[in-house]
């Protein structure tokens, strides 16, 4: 339990993906401008870096790595990614077509998200979780928990951020500091908050 | 190619269309491996040695990828450049290999990369692409390293590794320090960029007048003409489109794919 609640302190807050770890910058700079369509696109990266880490983990720990075929790891992710992204779009049109209006025009854009292929090379990497979760050994559960977790510290990320842009679209600004720099400059303010977490554990 | 043409791409790649500055793409890698000089170098050649390759590529197999698979086709093809880099880069750098970390395989899903496939490489002759690839990734790199000398003196008083004094302001090695420096970068560039735009056009509209009652040259006149309506083609295209173009490369980069 102790464990569970660590991957979940230390993957949303501690080493949150977007603004400390800096994977999946492109969707919180692009799709930030509502409150609405962020919520929209950090539930439907959530999604898929679940089943992601769900899939690639397995297919590299149990397939690649018996087969000596390592170096073929980005061309199978990436070819996992898009499949697994074209596969749940069809499915919640299928299944569920209010969710597909509310979160189907995201989806598309998620296949190049950094963050997706990022949580994948994490996730196999064992140093790097180990100094990102503070556990000794990983398994399918704690990387789909991690993906899962990731995925939620992206859409809190994500969320704030357009809560903060629309308040700043209504500001006066110098003409050289609108749209992207002060985005970023406010960026950076969430990243010092999210810097306080350090202190935890 | 003509020297002309020489000069569009390159200053395109460099100053107009500047990856990192001017249409904020392939910010992942830039906020992170910005905290020192030296990663800056190793990512942006890195990326431009990847982006030379599939542009090249993409452009030899312009005409014999269908439109409908073209995006998976481009990310494969990337993918496969990357991989090579890594493999190089592991067995020859393993410091900038270690120091890159997740970010070089992330390459493959580097905005700049697949945006230059699809809209240029896609398009153009193959010395043309090579060049646009060449360029773009020197922009990138110039960019990158720029950050990365900032941070580096800023945040750990060396450059290069070099020690040059003991202070130094945490800040900017810290991740907000990376949101805060690219940020203000972005928004001084602009600055310059827009003086030197409006003194360009200002001086263009000068010229104009100034040669209005000069007819004795016709020919003359007419090639100044064609070169500033070029110019001024030129100019205005990055204006109208930077910002959305921007925008819309944050929302399509992934959406292409």
């Amino acid at each position: 339990m102790g464990t569970f609640f660590s991957i979940i302190v230390m993957a949303v807050l501690v080493n949150n993906f977007v603004v400390v770890q800096f994977l999946g910058i492109c969707p919180f700079l692009g799709v930030s401008k509502k409150t609405s369509s962020a919520l929209g696109m950090g539930v439907a990266v959530t999604l898929v870096m679940t089943i992601t880490c769900l899939i690639t983990y397995p297919l590299y720990e149990y397939i690649l790595v018996p087969l000596g075929l390592e170096y073929l790891e980005i061309i199978v992710f990436i070819f996992v990614i898009a499949a697994l992204v074209q596969m749940i779009e069809r499915a919640i049109r299928k299944f569920s077509p209010p969710l597909y209006r509310a979160m189907g025009i995201y989806l598309p854009l998620i296949t190049t998200n950094c963050a997706v292929l990022g949580v994948a090379e994490l996730v196999i990497d064992k140093a790097q979780m180990m100094s990102l979760l503070g556990i000794t050994s990983m398994n399918v559960g704690v990387a789909v928990l991690y993906g899962l977790f990731a995925g939620v510290g992206f859409t809190v990320s994500i969320v704030i951020m357009s809560g903060l842009r629309e308040k700043i679209d209504r500001l006066k600004l110098p003409k050289a500091l609108k749209g992207f720099p002060i985005t970023m400059l406010a960026a950076c303010f969430m990243a010092m908050g999210f810097y306080v977490f350090n202190m935890i554990g | 190619m003509t020297g002309q043409r020489f000069k569009q791409i390159s200053l395109d790649g460099l100053l107009r269309n500047n990856p990192t500055f001017r249409l904020v793409l392939g910010t992942c890698p830039t906020l992170a491996l910005s905290t020192a000089a030296f990663n800056g170098i190793g990512m942006g050649l890195a990326v431009t040695f990847i982006l030379i390759c599939s542009n090249v590529l993409i452009s030899l197999l312009r005409k014999a990828i269908p439109n409908a698979v073209r995006i998976p086709a481009f990310v494969i093809i990337i993918a496969t450049f990357v991989t090579i880099v890594r493999m190089v880069l592991d067995k020859f750098i393993p410091s900038l290999y270690e120091s890159m970390g997740v970010y070089l395989p992330l390459i493959v899903v580097n905005c700049i990369i697949l945006g230059r496939a699809e809209s240029f490489a896609s398009k153009n002759k193959v010395l043309d692409s090579a060049l646009d690839g060449l360029f773009t990734g020197l922009g990138f790199t110039c960019a990158l390293t720029l950050l990365g000398i900032i941070r580096e003196v800023l945040g750990s008083g060396a450059i290069f590794g070099y020690q040059l004094w003991d202070f130094r302001i945490g800040f900017f090695s810290s991740s907000a320090g990376a949101f805060f420096v690219y940020g203000m970068s972005i928004a001084l560039f602009n600055h310059i960029y827009s003086k030197i735009e409006n003194k360009l056009r200002s001086k263009n509209f000068e010229a104009r007048i100034m040669q209005k009652p000069d007819i004795g040259e016709p020919e003359n006149e007419l090639a100044d003409q064609a070169e500033e309506a070029q110019n001024a083609a030129l100019q205005t295209a990055p204006d109208q489109n930077a910002p959305t173009a921007a925008a819309n490369a944050g929302h399509d980069n992934g959406g292409e794919a």
